[in-house]
This record gives structure tokens, C-alpha cells and sequence, in this order.
């Protein structure tokens, strides 16, 4: 049996497809389609995966949009669409598109921060065919969850929450990213998911990117802590097998390889913006001399097959050396392009994250340096404004 | 955190009647040409045997039940099968696929 995974995560496998055309560069079908469908939330999380330059509700696709969208993306096969954000449940037609999806047979999974569900439209989104919900939380700890997420009493929410996704029999992921600010809460974390009967938990080590890369010496842990959430894992897993499936994402300043980031470019996933961009990553965005189709001026299938930014970092040809002729390169594919591009300035570079960049040395420093240092004040992320650069370093309070 | 009931991991023995719970689906994909199993943010590609050992997981037969009935079907020793489909199901139990 092969165990392929096709969340959101940029470790995760894809499925090894049969090929839907010999025309272009090493398509396949997709197997996963993140639906950001709204940046609008109400926790303003200092490592949030959206871009920095956040869409606005003017500028959202409509129901219909996203109803065209969920049936062209099982026509292209499509297997499973990631309802996300933003906060999709601050848009009232979520109902009508988990309809659709559903209707046409997809598996759908709600990513949310639950905040803003109650229970009888929890239950309404079940019996429409909503087949499983992840829930974020920022920490166990209610006054630390606040703090990251600046948002008053979610921890208690989400407690709810998880409550009923199980009083509604319905399978639950507790998704836990992990950052300085609440890495020693992990057994906490690990315990709470158990707790709540969560079948699936997601510790995702924070990843550097937009937001997250603003807030970097905030959220850098030490090497030190981030092996030993390694050790607590391990133990874990085998201590729960059959009761918590877990999954782990390492920090990539920390890793000798890249990460097949959305394993590998174009390969398993896509991600539609919240006006309807559609893009190889939800970080894409951030990369020169890419071009992204809208979902409202041509067909998803062509998108995918032959959209320019899809078709840039498609495969290996792209490869320039140490990736070109590494034994690796189908493996990870050269890891992240948008990091890639943000710390080397050359988006087709060796991801530093990888021990063969000629930077990676240098970098794996500013990860030791800035996780020794006091942590700076949160840059939180916000709606308008691009947000100030980090501020310089202050005295921890505490 | 307060020691509560705590969820107990299924082990299959060979009186265990298993079904595959609602939100996992197990589906042939006719553009793929594959049996899958899809799951939350997971998908699975089950080969011939799992299939068909899964399609008989109704909750009613018990894990003997369906050794003996692809005993008959193949004219296959009974125990062999028996061991070999409880560490398979197993398997899928750990994976979250199969409950009791």
C-alpha cells in the first residue's frame, strides 16, 4: 500500500497519477486544490501562510465562481479540495460550495480557526457532505493562545469546537504550528489532541515565508528545542499508534535537505486565491516574472496543463546546479522556489534549506543567532497596510 | 491536564467485525484507473487485495468470516490468509481506515 498524502503541508507526497498529457512538461492530474476562499479573519496570527499583500472581500470570487471551480477541478481529478483562507467560514456561501464539491464527489476537508462556527451550521455542513475538519490552535495555554493569535477567548472557542466536530461524528485534524513562543507546550499539545478525540494532528514546524518571515527571529526556536520536539514525536507516535496519527513538519533551517515543497511544482496541488488566482503554491505570488491565470478568464484544466507560471518550475529542466545533477532532484525537487528566490534572489537557486547551497551555512547562523536572541514583539498580521518591518529587538518582559 | 477515557487502540483479531467508517472512502477513480481510498488529507492506493479484503469489511463478518470465504474463493489455505489479511488490516486500522 502506498501512503500518499495530499494536504497543504509542503513535505506531503502526491499520488503517482497516470499521466493526463504527453503534451506538456510532466503533468499529471492533481490530486489536491487549496481553496483560499477569503483572506478575511478574525486571528491575526504573526506566521499566517497568506501573502503579505492580502486580497480584499471586494475582490472575492463569487458563490458561483467558486461552484465552476469545485466542478472543474473534479472533472480535472481532482480528489480533494482544502477549504481554506483567511477564515472560510466568514463567507456565508460556504454551505453552497460544500454542496457542490461534495455533489460532484469531492473529498472535502474544512480548515478553519473555528472561531466563528457554532454548531448548528457545523451540523448543516456535515449533512451537505463536509467530510473532515482541521481546527488550528495557537497553543493549550489560553493567555499564550491569545497573545499569538491577538484575538480574546479562542482557546475556549476552539475547545468548543472540537467538541462538537466530534459530538457530529465527524473526523477531526488538530492542526498545532510550532514556533519559540509555544514549543515547550507540545506534550501539552499532543495530550489535548488525544483528549479531544482528534484521529489526526498536524505539527507543523512554523515555515519561513511572507508573514512568518517578517516575524522570523519571533519564531525561531533553538536547535535545542526543535530536536527535542523531534524526541517528544517519536515517542508519541509509537505510544499512540492506532489512536493519533501525527504528522511533523521540520523547520527547514534545521534540515540537512529541502522539503518537496507542494511536492514538487505543479505536480499535485494548486491553490485558487480568493479572487481567483490561480497558483503552484500559496507563496507563489511572491516571485518575479510568473504569470497567473484567473479562474474567471480560462478553464482550470488549462491552467493547469499550460499556465505559464504552473509550467515555469515544472519537473527538473528548470534545474540549474548543485540541483541539476543531484541524485535528489526527483525526490525533493530542489525544495521551495519562493525561498529559494527570497534569501538568493534567483528563484531556479538551490533552496538554502538544502546542505549542498553554498548558502545554507550562512543561514542555518541566522537561525542560531536569532533564536538565542530576545524575542522581538510580534509583527501580527493584519488586513491594509503592509505591515512595518520587524521591530528591532527588545528586552523580553518576562 | 486531567487523565480522562482515554481512546484504546483497535486490534484486530480474527473475531473482529470491521468496517471502514464513514468518512473514508473507498472509490475506483476512473480517470486514474485506480482503486483509492480517500481519507482526511490523505489518500491511500490500496492494491488488488486490499480491495477486495475491504470490501468485505461491512461490519457484519468477522476477520475469519472473510479469510474463509477467500479460502473458498482461491482455494488457499484459510490460516495462511488469516494471518496474512489480520497484519494487512491492521495496517489499515493504525492508518485510522477501518473501525470496529
Amino acid at each position: 500500500m502506498t501512503d500518499v498524502t495530499c494536504g497543504t503541508a509542503p513535505t506531503q507526497k502526491t499520488v503517482s497519477d497516470a499521466p493526463v498529457t504527453e503534451a506538456t512538461n510532466c503533468a499529471r492530474a492533481p490530486i489536491g486544490l487549496l481553496a483560499e476562499l477569503t483572506h478575511r479573519c478574525p486571528l491575526q496570527c504573526p506566521y499566517c501562510s497568506n501573502p503579505v499583500e492580502l486580497e480584499r472581500a471586494n475582490t472575492e470570487l463569487s458563490t458561483a465562481d467558486w461552484q465552476s471551480v469545485m466542478r472543474q477541478a473534479a472533472q480535472l481529478g481532482i480528489l480533494q479540495i482544502h477549504l481554506s483562507g483567511g477564515e472560510p467560514t466568514a463567507r456565508p456561501d460556504l454551505e453552497d460550495i460544500v454542496a457542490t464539491a461534495a455533489e460532484v464527489g469531492l473529498y472535502t476537508n474544512l480548515i478553519t480557526a473555528g472561531v466563528l462556527l457554532n454548531k448548528a451550521r457545523l451540523e448543516k455542513l456535515r449533512d451537505l457532505g463536509l467530510d473532515h475538519v482541521q481546527l488550528s490552535i495557537q497553543d493549550v495555554d489560553p493567555e499564550n493562545a491569545q497573545r499569538i493569535s491577538a484575538y480574546k477567548g479562542g482557546a475556549e472557542k476552539k475547545h468548543e469546537v472540537a467538541k462538537w466536530v466530534r459530538e457530529l461524528d465527524m473526523p477531526l485534524t488538530i492542526n498545532a504550528p510550532l514556533h519559540r513562543a509555544n514549543i515547550d507546550s507540545l506534550p501539552r499539545i499532543i495530550d489535548y489532541a488525544v483528549e479531544v478525540g482528534a484521529g489526526r494532528l498536524e505539527v507543523a514546524h512554523i515555515q519561513y515565508y511572507a508573514w512568518a518571515l517578517k516575524n522570523r527571529a519571533a519564531l525561531m526556536p533553538t536547535r535545542e528545542a526543535f530536536m527535542k520536539t523531534v524526541e517528544i514525536v517519536d515517542e508519541a507516535k509509537e505510544r499512540l499508534k492506532g489512536i493519533l496519527v501525527i504528522d511533523f513538519v521540520v523547520p527547514d533551517y534545521y534540515a540537512k535537505y529541502p522539503k518537496p515543497c507542494m511536492g514538487g511544482w505543479g505536480r499535485g496541488i494548486m491553490n485558487v486565491t480568493p479572487s481567483g488566482r490561480v497558483l503552484p503554491c500559496h507563496a507563489a505570488e511572491s516571485l518575479p516574472g510568473l504569470e497567473f491565470d484567473n479562474v474567471r478568464d480560462r478553464p482550470l484544466a488549462e491552467i493547469w496543463l499550460q499556465g505559464q507560471a504552473f509550467q515555469k518550475f515544472r519537473g527538473t529542466d528548470w534545474m540549474k546546479e548543485p540541483c541539476r545533477s543531484c541524485p535528489r532532484k526527483e525526490i525533493d525537487f530542489g525544495g521551495c522556489r519562493c525561498q529559494a528566490f527570497a534569501l538568493t534572489g534567483d528563484a531556479a537557486n538551490t533552496d538554502p534549506a538544502c546542505s549542498l547551497s553554498p548558502l545554507h551555512k550562512d543561514w542555518a547562523e541566522v537561525a542560531a543567532r536569532e533564536s538565542h536572541q530576545n524575542a522581538p514583539e510580534f509583527v501580527y498580521r493584519r488586513m491594509g497596510k503592509t505591515p512595518p518591518q520587524p521591530a528591532k529587538p527588545t528586552v523580553d518582559a518576562e | 491536564m486531567t487523565e480522562v477515557t482515554k481512546p484504546s487502540r483497535l486490534i484486530v483479531a480474527p473475531e473482529s467485525r470491521l468496517k471502514m467508517p464513514r468518512h473514508i472512502k473507498l472509490r475506483h477513480d476512473e480517470g486514474r484507473n485506480k482503486w483509492l481510498i480517500l481519507a482526511p488529507e490523505r489518500v491511500f492506493e490500496p492494491d488488488d487485495i486490499s480491495v477486495e479484503v475491504l470490501k468485505l469489511c461491512d461490519g457484519e463478518r468477522t476477520v475469519s468470516d472473510i479469510a474463509e470465504k477467500l479460502a473458498a474463493d482461491y482455494q488457499a489455505p484459510a490460516d495462511v490468509i488469516l494471518t496474512d489479511i489480520t497484519a494487512m488490516l491492521q495496517e489499515l486500522a493504525d492508518k485510522g481506515v477501518l473501525k470496529s
